[in-house]
């Protein structure tokens, strides 16, 4: 084979080389990709991959300044115990749980037929509320906090979770239904004939043909939606002050970081079970959790 | 309608009168059905937008008139307090400064590491997408405690590091400058991965055929790269850079964990100094002009988003 080699590159000696340069090429833009991947790799997980060694930590091994502080050598539990044990967190557990279903089960109820209306059933308006769905999800959170804290508290909501399931639906309605009438606009009209011509109505239309064909539309919203409003900040950190009422993001961060010295293994452990509900959703559904997040420019 | 030629005569003379008119006067009620339902189910939308944003974002202007009290209106006072205090114009600097290094930051990182995991084979590209990505998935206020006690004066894990290569310790979140690195980096941390899947997703819609047809005509990988990548991806890239540049420009979380404003107000965002004036001090008034600041620039790249969106839906078309 050698023999071959050389005998082709004598007699064609800058096609050969030039073949070999490109495979060559090739191999070195591999190895570049291996190593900026792996080198993002290593600093994107750093963060979370610290919070569990600190969380794992006794308070003993965290305050020796002589160790390194990127190895655990005693791995302990007592962290997860107490917080667990702690019933402020369960409250903002299960304050953030609450929250989180119902928003989620309004999103979904408000923005499936309202993408089906926009997207088949032309009204008056309705291009307009096409593009004013979209200019309200460009609208952020903190623009609208200081009147939305004044209406909230007219209707006596403050301190209340009830205060934010009103308000989560400007979060997570207005980018649902935009990738929703996506998912819809994508159906060929056909079908929608062929169920007219069968006699079904536009709810049957709706309920029968369009959720199960855009299935994965409607579980790429939903993912957008929980992970929204489990993530939300803004909103509780305004209208929230009573412990009682807090969800985790604004209660790991205000109540277990106080006092002068910070309990940082009980901080992290809180701070990472909280995180947990989110990173299991995206763990078994990743295929889905990206289409949602690439739809918003992709599709529309 | 007819079953046959002699009954159809026979019917004729009524059926011509009533099936027109039926057919008509079922079809405009089948019309007005049709978009009565299509505003029913648009209603709860309807709804919750007028009444949880535009009507918010409109009384927040008149709010924003209001003094202290909210009992007299004060006209243009609030603003001009503002324009006039040395914090605030901090505050515009900052956020400024804060939204346009991390959004190039972010989308210079995002398009390298798309570039890269474009260059890998497809088997491995799900495994290598799915670990870039955590970042974004944790709730950001929650990740960034964990940057907050990597960046603590005393027990600073990435000092440390620093101090193991024989660098010196940095006081990462005691003096401004270097306050202000950490809050950026931080968000670009968080945000590089959302860049990065949207340039993947864009890339992997160029027709291969394209870069065949370049690589025929003798192009190298960065005329490649100049003349069909970046041309095909233009609108994906100014789609996402502004779009990230609103949700850079608004952030909250991460300044309000991390620095909470400080040292001495020099890492306030909008966000957070509205926050601090609005709740904190008691002044809804003011704390709305801090936030109604942003939205000339919220605008503007709100109404190039729209054009480039559009322009992309007839695109696809």
């Amino acid at each position: 084979m050698d023999a071959a080699t050389s005998a082709a590159n004598r007699d064609f000696p800058k096609l050969y080389r030039r073949a070999g340069s490109l495979s060559r090429e090739r191999a070195w833009a591999l190895r570049a990709a291996y190593a900026s991947l792996g080198f993002a790799a290593v600093i994107f997980l750093a963060p979370p991959v610290y919070m569990l060694i600190t969380s794992l930590k006794t308070n003993a091994e965290m305050a020796d300044q002589s160790l390194s502080p990127w190895f655990v050598r005693e791995p302990t539990l007592e962290h997860y115990a107490a917080i667990l044990g702690n019933p402020l967190f369960l409250g903002f557990f299960r304050n953030s749980i609450i929250v989180t279903l119902i928003v989620v089960a309004i999103t979904m109820a408000v923005s499936v037929p309202a993408a089906f209306a926009l997207s088949r059933m032309r009204f008056w308006g309705s291009t307009t509320l096409a593009t004013g769905v979209f200019l309200t999800y460009l609208v952020p959170d903190t623009l609208l906090f200081i009147p939305l804290y004044q209406i909230v508290g007219s209707l006596g909501l403050l301190n209340s979770i009830w205060g934010l399931v009103l308000v989560y639906p400007t979060l997570t309605v207005p980018f649902c239904t935009w990738i929703m009438i996506g998912y819809f606009a994508s159906i060929p009209k056909e079908l929608d004939e062929a169920a007219l011509i069968d006699g079904a109505s536009w709810l049957q239309m709706l309920l029968r043909i369009f959720v199960p064909v855009a299935l994965p539309g409607i579980i790429a919203a939903t993912i957008f939606a929980f992970t929204v409003s489990w993530a939300a900040f803004v909103y509780p950190t305004a209208f929230i002050t009573k412990p009682e009422a807090m969800p985790l993001t604004i209660g790991v961060v205000s109540q277990l970081v106080r006092g002068d010295t910070f309990a940082w293994g009980q901080i992290m452990a809180g701070a990472l079970l909280a995180a947990l509900p989110p990173v299991v959703v995206y763990v078994f559904l990743l295929d889905y959790y990206i289409a949602g997040l690439t739809a918003g420019a992709t599709k529309g | 309608m007819a079953p046959d030629g002699v009954s159809g005569t026979i019917a004729r003379g009524e059926a011509d009168v009533t099936v027109p008119r039926r057919r008509t006067g079922s079809l405009a009620r089948l019309a007005r059905r049709r978009s009565t339902i299509a505003f029913l189910l648009a209603l709860p939308l309807i709804l919750i937008i007028a009444g949880l944003v535009a009507w918010p974002a409109t009384w927040a202007i008149y709010l924003s008139t209001l003094n202290r009290r909210m009992t007299a209106s004060v006209g243009l006072d609030n603003y001009l307090f503002l324009i006039e205090s040395e914090t605030f114009r901090m505050v515009v600097w900052q956020s400024c400064f804060f939204a346009i290094t991390a959004v190039l930051l972010k989308a210079l990182i995002g398009f390298w590491l798309a570039h890269m995991l474009h260059t890998i084979p497809a088997r491995g590209q799900r495994k290598w997408r799915g670990m870039l990505l955590i970042p974004w998935v944790i709730p950001p206020a929650l990740s960034t405690l964990g940057w907050w006690w990597m960046f603590d004066p005393s027990y600073s894990s990435i000092n440390w590091i620093l101090n193991v290569f024989g660098f010196p310790s940095i006081p990462w979140l005691g003096t401004p400058w270097w306050a202000r690195i950490a809050v950026v980096t931080v968000n670009v941390w968080y945000g590089a991965p959302f860049f990065m899947i949207m340039y993947l997703a864009a890339l992997k819609s160029v027709p291969e055929q394209l870069y065949e047809a370049a690589a025929i005509d003798g192009a190298t990988g960065l005329q490649k790269l100049l003349y069909v990548t970046l041309p095909m991806m233009r609108n994906i890239i100014a789609i996402t850079v502004l779009f990230s540049l609103i949700v850079t420009f608004a952030n909250y979380d991460i300044v309000r964990v991390l620095t909470n404003g400080g040292p001495r107000d020099t890492t306030h965002l909008f966000a957070t100094y509205a926050f601090q004036v609005g709740i904190l001090s008691g002044h809804l008034p003011r704390g709305a002009a801090v936030s109604l600041f942003m939205l000339p620039i919220l605008a503007v790249a709100a109404f190039f988003i729209l054009r480039g969106v559009s322009r992309r839906a007839r695109e696809m078309m």
